[in-house]
């Protein structure tokens, strides 16, 4: 490809270039602060991003480990609510979002044929912020009164009971908001003006298509939780009464404006993740995608019904009727689109060459359990019906499945299958297995029976249980122990590739899509990709 | 230095130099927002630490657009980059909207909702009887605890109507200055671009007196109930954003002074323009629905 030889050719122009002496490759630590690069701040966000995967997954620890029997054995109450929400923080904006957007920086560049992304510098700050945002909520667990503790939402009234922390967590939350918004601009900017000649929309890979849109989700709802969290700072400390009835506020408005911004969020965190198996799915089944139109169409349609879905998370907090009405039924709406992703790859598969490589395992484990965690969705948004469920374990059981499995499992696959790319090693294709089945096989001893949990009552947030409940629960926390364990692997395996193994071609996988512009460039990629555009046919 | 200017395709791209403005400016922001956050907490190093952050994060801004304006007035941009940062430009004032809209939605739902189900409107006949026996829907209201005290309101035609002049006259003399950065007048732009942001900074001014006004005659405050708190948080962002205006009206004037820009080339003045009536017509927002109805 001629992209290949302009790498060099543009690598000797460097040479006698004096005015941006630093285009090449800078050394030592200025690389990584300074960073333009857009492989660089993709490493830089993937690492950020395991490091948050484990520090959030040792509180998930000890919250399964406080719940392994019944009774008060190891932590304190406060101290449990307090693991549960920073957990979720932490994984939510720390560790899924900034892998799928560690993924994108990676990659989109790549898919599109573009030199970088469109705005290198804003690139770095919305890295570094992320950095700021998440040292300030972990600092947030250590001062007096503890960590912010009202769950994740941040619901008032409770949350205003929240100690010294309650500013750092929302400051927290500002400045991670501050990095999405700007990562997100960088994404939509870079496919929408730096794309190759001759790629227009509809010939884009999947995966950039859903950050596309992903991307427009994260701007249109990040400020509008920036505003709530605002409204519970001032309400806290400036004598306002927004969601104080004393005043003529609302306690429900703040669901309304949170869930605008937290429905949306949930399909900010899937939406990369469908784009992976989009990608990875083809490749395994030496067959293109099954009906790519109909799966950017899909994709744009569940991003627009995430708009108007947001209070079937608040059934049970009281609406008018015609309300639990409209969006009980556009929250069914979603499983049609949903089904069509489903049905397509599915297709996809049909009489394909199908091989079973670690990518391709954790596509299908995908598959299948994000399909259980979409059932009990649609379980969930029939409102009669979510007024036992509400606040039980179900909606964990649920959730966790549609994220972990789901989104967690995308990005692991999505890791697997571009990891000799990044690095010009395959890992080890044994230890990736073991770590597919023993995460697939714990993950459903950790979550699945949640689900009878939550269905025989047990609510979420609670550090005790009535007896009933202590046989699931303990078959839980070791499911938990089990995965927990089982991501070492992972990083090892990430590790090992990283310091060597054997040699990847540039295609990687013999089933790649030939067309697919990140496999024209070498493996490893060299630091400078595509300075003059590459053109589609 | 020749480096890339040919637009593409076949030219090549522009990658800007590494920075060291993006790490500066999150270290700038985590020690301002700590800052903030020790002054809440009521410890007294609280507002020395904010105001220490905020100095680093004013150097920040100056040091990483004074850079991109060498770079831009150096003629190392190409029309790629141009269109990159109009295209930034544009989502990053979408995002400036979707912020208003959650204090403008506060305000809806206060206004249609909440107040009226505490006064016992429809189905919510019992939240009245039962939990606020004596309240009657109203607006303005603090609600049915009065919280705040009594407070009287600034009627919407006397300053706010000002406020209303000066800033739609402010689009117009910025679209003046426009067309004759255009047309390649210089002095019809230096005039008219002063004039805009002294009227941005005369809005600033004026909307300060009639907070003091609210604070000082009217007992209008932060914690007059919702009236009080949609009132301050909507104006206030709102004001807040005109100053940060007035601000980048004023580094363009600087910028105008100094010959920069040209009849083709001006992107920095679009973005503020677009920017300028971008709170424009928040306020027009504002004046509607929280002075005026």
């Amino acid at each position: 490809m001629s992209s290949v030889h302009s790498v060099s050719a543009a690598a000797a122009d460097h040479a006698h270039d004096h005015a941006h002496e630093d285009h090449g490759a800078p050394t030592g630590w200025r690389r990584w602060l300074f960073a333009t690069n857009h492989k660089d701040i993709g490493t830089m966000y993937l690492l950020f991003s395991l490091i948050m995967f484990f520090i959030g997954g040792a509180m998930a620890m000890i919250i399964r480990a406080e719940l392994f029997q019944p009774g008060l054995q190891l932590v304190d109450p406060g101290f449990f609510n307090m693991m549960t929400t920073v957990h979720a923080l932490v994984m939510v904006f720390g560790a899924v979002m900034p892998a799928t957007v560690g993924l994108a920086n990676w990659m989109l560049p790549l898919q599109v044929g573009a030199p970088d992304m469109a705005l290198p510098r804003m690139n770095n700050f919305s890295f570094w912020l992320l950095v700021a945002a998440f040292t300030l909520l972990i600092l947030s667990l250590f001062v007096p009164g503890g960590g912010p503790a009202a769950g994740w939402t941040l619901y008032p009234p409770l949350v205003i009971q929240t100690g010294n922390s309650l500013p750092m967590a929302i400051f927290a939350i500002h400045l991670a908001g501050a990095s999405s918004i700007m990562g997100s601009i960088n994404i939509i900017v870079t496919i929408m003006n730096l794309r190759a000649p001759g790629m227009s929309l509809l010939k884009m890979p999947l995966f950039t298509w859903t950050w596309l849109i992903t991307a427009y989700l994260l701007i249109a709802v990040m400020p509008v939780f920036a505003g709530a969290v605002t409204m519970v700072l001032t309400d806290h400390f400036f004598g306002t009464t927004f969601f104080s009835a004393t005043g003529g506020g609302d306690p429900v408005l703040y669901q309304h404006v949170f869930w605008f911004f937290g429905h949306p969020e949930v399909y900010i965190m899937i939406l990369p993740a469908f784009g992976i198996v989009s990608e990875i799915i083809p490749t395994f089944s030496r067959k293109p995608l099954f009906g790519y139109d109909a799966m950017v169409f899909a994709t744009a349609s569940i991003a627009f019904l995430s708009f108007i879905v947001w209070a079937h998370h608040m059934f049970t907090t009281g609406m008018p009727l015609a309300g639990e009405m409209f969006f009980m039924l556009s929250t069914m709406l979603i499983a049609v689109p949903t089904g069509v992703k489903v049905f397509n790859w599915t297709a996809t598969m049909w009489r394909g060459s199908l091989t079973f490589e670690p990518p391709m395992l954790f596509s299908l484990s995908f598959l299948f359990l994000f399909t259980i965690g979409g059932f009990s969705g649609l379980m969930m948004s029939i409102a009669p019906v979510d007024f036992q469920y509400h606040d039980t374990y179900f909606i964990v059981a649920h959730f966790h499945y549609v994220l972990v499995p789901g989104a967690v499992f995308a990005i692991m696959a999505g890791v697997y299958y571009w990891l000799p790319k990044w690095t010009g090693h395959m890992y080890s294709m044994t230890l990736a297995k073991w770590h597919f089945w023993l995460s697939t096989i714990f993950v459903n001893i950790l979550f699945f029976p949640q689900h009878f949990l939550g269905l025989a009552g047990m609510p979420r947030r609670i550090p005790d249980y009535a007896t009933q409940f202590a046989e699931f629960n303990m078959i839980s926390s070791i499911g938990a122990f089990g995965f927990g364990l089982s991501q070492l692997l992972f990083a090892y395996i990430i590790w090992a590739c990283v310091r060597g193994g054997e040699k990847a071609s540039d295609k990687v996988w013999d089933g790649a899509d030939p067309h697919g512009l990140e496999w024209t460039v070498p493996s490893p990629a060299p630091h400078h990709t595509f300075d003059v555009p590459p053109v589609v046919k | 230095m020749a480096h890339a200017h040919s637009d593409q395709p076949g030219g090549k791209y522009y990658i800007p130099h590494g920075s060291p403005w993006p790490v500066i400016g999150s270290i700038a922001l985590f020690i301002t927002v700590g800052g903030a956050a020790m002054w809440l907490n009521h410890a007294n190093i609280g507002p020395m630490v904010m105001s220490a952050g905020l100095i680093i994060v004013a150097t920040m801004f100056a040091g990483w657009f004074g850079t991109v304006i060498n770079e831009s007035e150096g003629h190392y941009y190409n029309g790629q980059v141009d269109k990159s940062f109009r295209m930034g430009m544009m989502w990053f004032i979408f995002s400036e909207v979707m912020f208003f809209a959650a204090f403008f939605g506060a305000l809806f739902y206060a206004r249609q909702l909440s107040v009226p189900w505490l006064g016992g409107e429809g189905v919510k006949i019992f939240t009245n009887l039962l939990l606020w026996k004596d309240y009657e829907t109203a607006w303005p209201t603090n609600g049915p605890a009065a919280v705040g005290g009594d407070f009287e309101v600034i009627p919407a035609f006397g300053l706010p109507a000002i406020n209303t002049a000066i800033l739609l006259t402010s689009g117009v003399t910025i679209t003046i200055a426009h067309h004759a950065l255009r047309a390649g007048n210089r002095t019809v732009l230096n005039i008219f671009q002063a004039a805009t942001f002294l009227l941005g900074f005369l809005f600033v001014y004026l909307q300060a007196t009639e907070y003091m006004e609210a604070y000082h005659e009217l007992n209008l405050t932060l914690s007059s109930g919702i009236y009080g708190s949609t009132f301050f948080m909507l104006t206030g962002f709102h004001g807040l954003h005109v100053t940060i205006g007035a601000i980048m009206l004023l580094v363009i004037w600087l910028r105008c002074l100094k010959g920069h820009f040209t009849p083709q080339q001006h992107f920095a003045f679009e973005a503020v323009a677009w920017y300028w009536h971008f709170v424009d017509v928040v306020w027009l927002g504002l004046f509607i629905f929280v002075y005026w109805l």
